[in-house]
């Protein structure tokens, strides 16, 4: 007999009872539905936020004293030596300084609350590989004198002087700023985003916060090989210099985009674990429905078997009944999944197309499920002894 | 040549509860090809348990049985299939028609299970609709036939597979007396053709029309003979004559 036989057959027996069918699909439509939507968001998701931290670039390390009490520090003369000393794996320090910022246009009344104003060193615009379109950026001079001048993002430019601001004054938390640059629009010029931002010197930010002490550098490691012997290099001079391995930290982008994504990952097979028990239980749901179509069908096996249907034929004709089911579910599953996962995508601005991979894969289950879960049953069916099958009405 | 069907000491024994049920008990038959038997007897006497086993749907409790020379006593489940699939061609009471398929896939189907291709299955099929006449009736589905029509597809469908033995387990049962004759006519013609034909009945004026009768009687033959040695049938073979 053969397997196209089987497959009309299938169809035909699924399609005379339409509701049943829907009705038995449907954990599978919904389980397949969530899988490819759970995967497909948290691709995209997880694609965003390594995406973000790439952006920061790869080879930073950001070090971190919090020793508050200034006995122990690292200072930046020693920062910008030790990068000397160094300089097969460490390509650059700044300082960072962050104050939190008030701007206001000097001769404007317009007033912005940038999130904040970062003291840097001149090193900074490389490192970052930030540029400057009106203007240049902060200079080593700036930062030797403590100037008051100050390197602005578009969204300043444009919020408080209508663009053109080279040569503007600026009112930092109070005191007159000259604004010596701008640098290139990366994003959409809006309040928050990368152009969103103000650059000082950071011995002037230092001097406005009334520390003398710098807490915070950015280092560069030279590739991204270099990352984790710069990060030991760096954990080693900290500890010389510190003492205490509790008043430091030392975090480099790598490795922090490495625990995000296997975070992340995690959720992912967690979100999709529970998914899955929505398939467990659609596959029972499918055995359900096909012990009681043997029950149903008892005669009609008796009759198969009494006419020469081998035990394969009876069993090949429901698993592959319930295998068709299941498929059936499993593709509507799949054609919901991708327009859930569009929708979702456009509502959280992701990238959320699923793969191939995750739509074969979920096919693959579908498929699987009912051919599992339609086994007991047909082995059942195959197992009728024919004159009791006969006999049942 | 061995017999077609050689029974010897047959036993059926139904367990119902503590008590012991001889469907059959002790049946000894043999049936040569191209023979017409019809086994009669009263209901519950053991009539279809006899002819259950005799159509390999059911194994005997005790003593062996011979299709076609081989003791099937041994075989599988898969086995029986197979041989009932080659050798037997039933003619149910109820005519046991599936209801989702039309009337040439319904004969078909044994074919279908013995391997043939969907070419020959076709031809095959309708040449055993024409001869009960209803190869006009092929597309159509069995609940859109009278009684009578469903009960000679069902015969075309015990002949596609051209069986050595046809068994027919009361064929007339569910009929009226005017299309129960008319399948006995078909069973007949199919006798004269050379086929070897098995009829239950507990109608004796159908019985008489077969060669051969076996009457059972609790489970034990109590007469195998011609239909005019048979007491009971003879007389309603005449009464019968009178009547027409
Ligand atoms: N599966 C079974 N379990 C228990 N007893 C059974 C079973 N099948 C048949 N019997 C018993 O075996 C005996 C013979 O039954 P069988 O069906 O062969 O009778 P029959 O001669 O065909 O009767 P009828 O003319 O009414 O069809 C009966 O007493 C019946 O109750
Ligand atoms: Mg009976």
């Amino acid at each position: 007999m053969g397997i196209g036989k089987c497959f009309t057959m299938a169809l035909s027996s699924i399609l005379s009872s339409k509701m049943r069918s829907f009705l038995t699909m449907l954990g599978i439509i919904i389980g397949i539905m969530a899988v490819i939507v759970l995967v497909s968001l948290m691709n995209g998701l997880t694609g965003q936020v390594t995406d973000t931290f790439q952006e920061m670039g790869t080879t930073s390390i950001n070090v971190m004293v919090m020793d508050r009490s200034a006995t122990r520090e690292l200072e930046p003369d020693e920062a910008f030596e030790f990068v000397d000393e160094n300089k097969d794996y460490i390509s650059n320090v700044s300082p960072t300084v962050s104050t939190s910022a008030e701007l206001k246009a000097s001769g404007y009344d317009d007033t912005i609350t940038a999130s904040s104003a970062t003291g840097v060193a001149e090193t900074y615009a490389e490192m970052k590989q930030l540029n400057v379109t009106q203007g240049r950026f902060i200079q080593y001079i700036d930062v030797d004198r403590e100037q008051r001048v100050c390197v602005i993002g578009t969204y300043e430019a444009q919020e408080l002087f209508g663009g053109n601001a080279v040569g503007e004054q600026i009112k930092i938390n109070g005191q007159l700023f000259k604004v010596v640059g701008v640098l290139e629009e990366t994003e959409d010029s809006t309040s928050g985003s990368a152009d969103d931002v103000v650059y000082i010197p950071y011995t002037t930010a230092a001097k406005m916060n009334g520390t003398s002490t710098i807490s915070s550098y950015l280092f560069t490691a030279v590739d991204e090989d270099s990352v984790t012997t710069a990060t030991a290099l760096l954990e080693d001079l900290l500890l010389r210099k510190i003492g205490d391995e509790d008043y430091y930290t030392v975090t480099d982008m790598l490795s922090m985009i490495d625990s995000m994504t296997e975070m992340l990952d995690l959720m992912e097979t967690i979100l999709v674990a529970i998914a899955g028990i929505s398939l467990l239980v659609g596959g029972i749901g499918i055995m359900n429905i096909m012990l009681v179509s043997v029950t149903e069908r008892t005669r009609e096996i008796g009759i198969r078997k009494s006419l020469g249907a081998r035990q394969i034929h009876i069993m090949s004709q429901f698993v592959i009944e319930a295998g068709v089911i299941s498929c059936i579910g499993g593709v509507i599953g799949i054609i919901l999944g991708i327009i859930f996962s569009a929708i979702g995508g456009s509502l959280l601005d992701i990238n959320a197309a699923p793969s191939v991979g995750a739509i074969a894969i979920s096919f693959t289950i579908s498929a699987g499920i009912g051919v599992a879960f339609g086994f007991l049953p047909a082995k059942k069916a195959a197992k009728l002894n024919p004159i009791d099958a006969l006999r049942y009405d | 040549m061995p017999p077609l069907v050689e029974m010897k000491d047959i036993y059926k024994i139904y367990h119902m509860g503590d008590t012991e049920i001889h469907a059959l008990d002790g049946i000894s038959l043999t049936i040569e090809k191209g023979e017409f038997v019809a086994i009669v007897g009263q209901s519950g006497s053991g009539k279809s348990t006899c002819m259950n086993i005799i159509g390999c749907l059911d194994v005997p409790t005790r003593g062996t049985y011979r299709l076609n020379g081989k003791d099937i006593s041994k075989y599988s489940d898969d086995e029986l299939a197979m041989v009932r699939n080659k050798m037997l061609g039933f003619i149910f009471q109820q005519y046991n028609l599936l209801p989702k398929l039309t009337v040439e896939e319904n004969v078909a189907l044994p074919l279908l299970y013995g391997g043939y291709s969907d070419r020959e299955q076709k031809i095959r099929a309708h040449a055993a609709l024409k001869k009960v006449g209803l190869d006009s009736k092929a597309k159509n589905l069995p609940t859109q036939l009278s009684g009578g029509q469903q009960q000679r597809v069902s015969i075309a469908r015990a002949l596609a597979g051209d069986p050595s033995v046809i068994l027919a387990d009361e064929p007339t049962g569910a009929l009226d007396s005017r299309t129960g004759r008319e399948v006995m006519t078909f069973l007949r013609n199919l006798h004269k053709e050379g086929n070897t034909i098995v009829l239950i009945t507990h109608d004796n004026s159908i019985a008489a029309q077969a060669k051969r009768i076996v009457r059972i009687t609790d489970g034990r033959i109590v007469y195998d003979g011609p239909a005019e040695g048979d007491k009971i049938v003879a007389m309603q073979d005449r009464a019968g004559e009178d009547e027409a």
